[in-house]
């Protein structure tokens, strides 16, 4: 079995790595990444990132999806431990800088001491000091 | 440590969010947040997932939010200078002149503050569109990588596995060297104290005459 974190999320896939590729079955893939494979490449909402030319056996062998090789495709950093039993799927930088430069806050959601769920959505309407710290 | 400005805005249409970026969870925050007993929310995130969003590098940085949800000044130092670089390392004393100027960036940061929740998007504080695009710190390949090869190893350790999740995080610290957060808490999991001790004075250091916290610019 194998973990994979992406987004707010922890998914445990079947699969396993082989020779630098993981390979889901489309439910899957889409689950964790986000994507759906059509005709056109990897979409999500009405966009789509296609699959180089005479490149489609790096990322599709039969129904299988290869998340690895999306990830490098569309720039996504995927980092795994020694074993390749824990994976972390993560935004591209480019998504990060379009975000922070539509000057829209990102949301989130933390629990506070109680462990009661907070979004920065929920304070709309007021101003927000928002201000990091740390014990350390 | 913003209790007191809480208190005097929070009837103005103004609240504090304050983020803990604290791997080792609620258990090591709770003292310190009892201790300052806020009224204002203050959150957990032992994923740094703020930093992550935001682009935080250290703490305390902050980031001004309008009532739209719109960044009006991104991530920056929230009123602090760089004099515990003078302190002394035995006695932990600060020289006058580096506690005084610390004391006045607090004051004009927290006048700021006042300024902003007076006067709305007129204060001379807010930035407009242009210049907050332009000061919002830029993340790149390395950066975003640091910051996943950070989630691995917080989850590694976690799992108990940490030998392997120390050895993750200090890859991440080789890909984004100017995050203190990273290194900082790196240091902390791996034994509390060490965030504070002679290899962190060792790095303040080694920066020279690059900042720990770039200076606010503010008028």
């Amino acid at each position: 079995m194998t973990t994979i974190i992406s987004g707010h999320e922890v998914h445990d896939v079947e699969a396993r790595p082989e020779g630098g590729g993981l390979w889901l079955a489309p439910a899957q893939f889409e689950k964790v990444s986000g994507f759906t494979l059509k005709p056109d490449g990897f979409c999500r909402d009405a966009a789509c990132i296609p699959i180089p030319p005479r490149r489609s056996a790096e990322f599709q062998r039969g129904d299988s999806i290869n998340l690895a090789q999306f990830a490098a495709l569309t720039h996504r950093p995927w980092v795994g431990s020694d074993a390749g039993d824990v994976w972390v799927l993560e935004e591209p930088a480019d998504a990060r800088n379009d975000s922070l430069q539509s000057l829209e806050a990102p949301d989130f959601e933390l629990p506070d001491l109680d462990g009661k769920l907070h979004r920065l959505s929920d304070y709309r309407g007021r101003k927000v000091l928002l201000a990091s710290w740390a014990s350390w | 440590m913003w209790q007191a400005l809480y208190r005097e805005l929070n009837g103005k249409g103004f609240t504090v969010i304050a983020i803990a970026l604290e791997s080792r969870g609620a258990t090591t925050a709770r003292p310190w947040i009892e201790g300052a007993n806020p009224t204002y929310p203050c959150l957990i995130d032992v994923d740094h997932s703020i930093a992550r969003a935001y682009n935080m590098i250290n703490v305390p940085q902050a980031v001004w939010i309008d009532e739209n949800g719109r960044i009006v000044r991104p991530t920056e130092s929230a009123g602090v200078t760089e004099g515990f670089r003078k302190m002394n390392p035995t006695t932990y004393e600060m020289p006058k002149k580096e506690l005084d100027e610390g004391a006045a960036a607090r004051r004009r940061y927290l006048d700021a503050i006042r300024d902003w929740v007076a006067n709305g998007a007129s204060s001379k504080f807010v930035l407009d569109a242009a210049e907050a695009k332009r000061r919002t710190p830029h993340f790149t390949d390395d950066i975003a990588r640091a910051h996943a090869m950070f989630r691995l190893g917080r989850y590694l350790i976690e799992r108990g596995r940490r030998d392997e999740g120390l050895r993750t995080l200090e890859a991440a610290t080789r890909l984004d060297p100017d995050s203190w957060s990273i290194w900082r808490q790196m240091a902390d999991l791996d034994t509390i104290g060490k965030s504070g001790g002679p290899e962190f004075w060792a790095r303040v250091r080694a920066l020279g005459p690059k900042h720990y916290y770039a200076p606010v610019d503010m008028p």
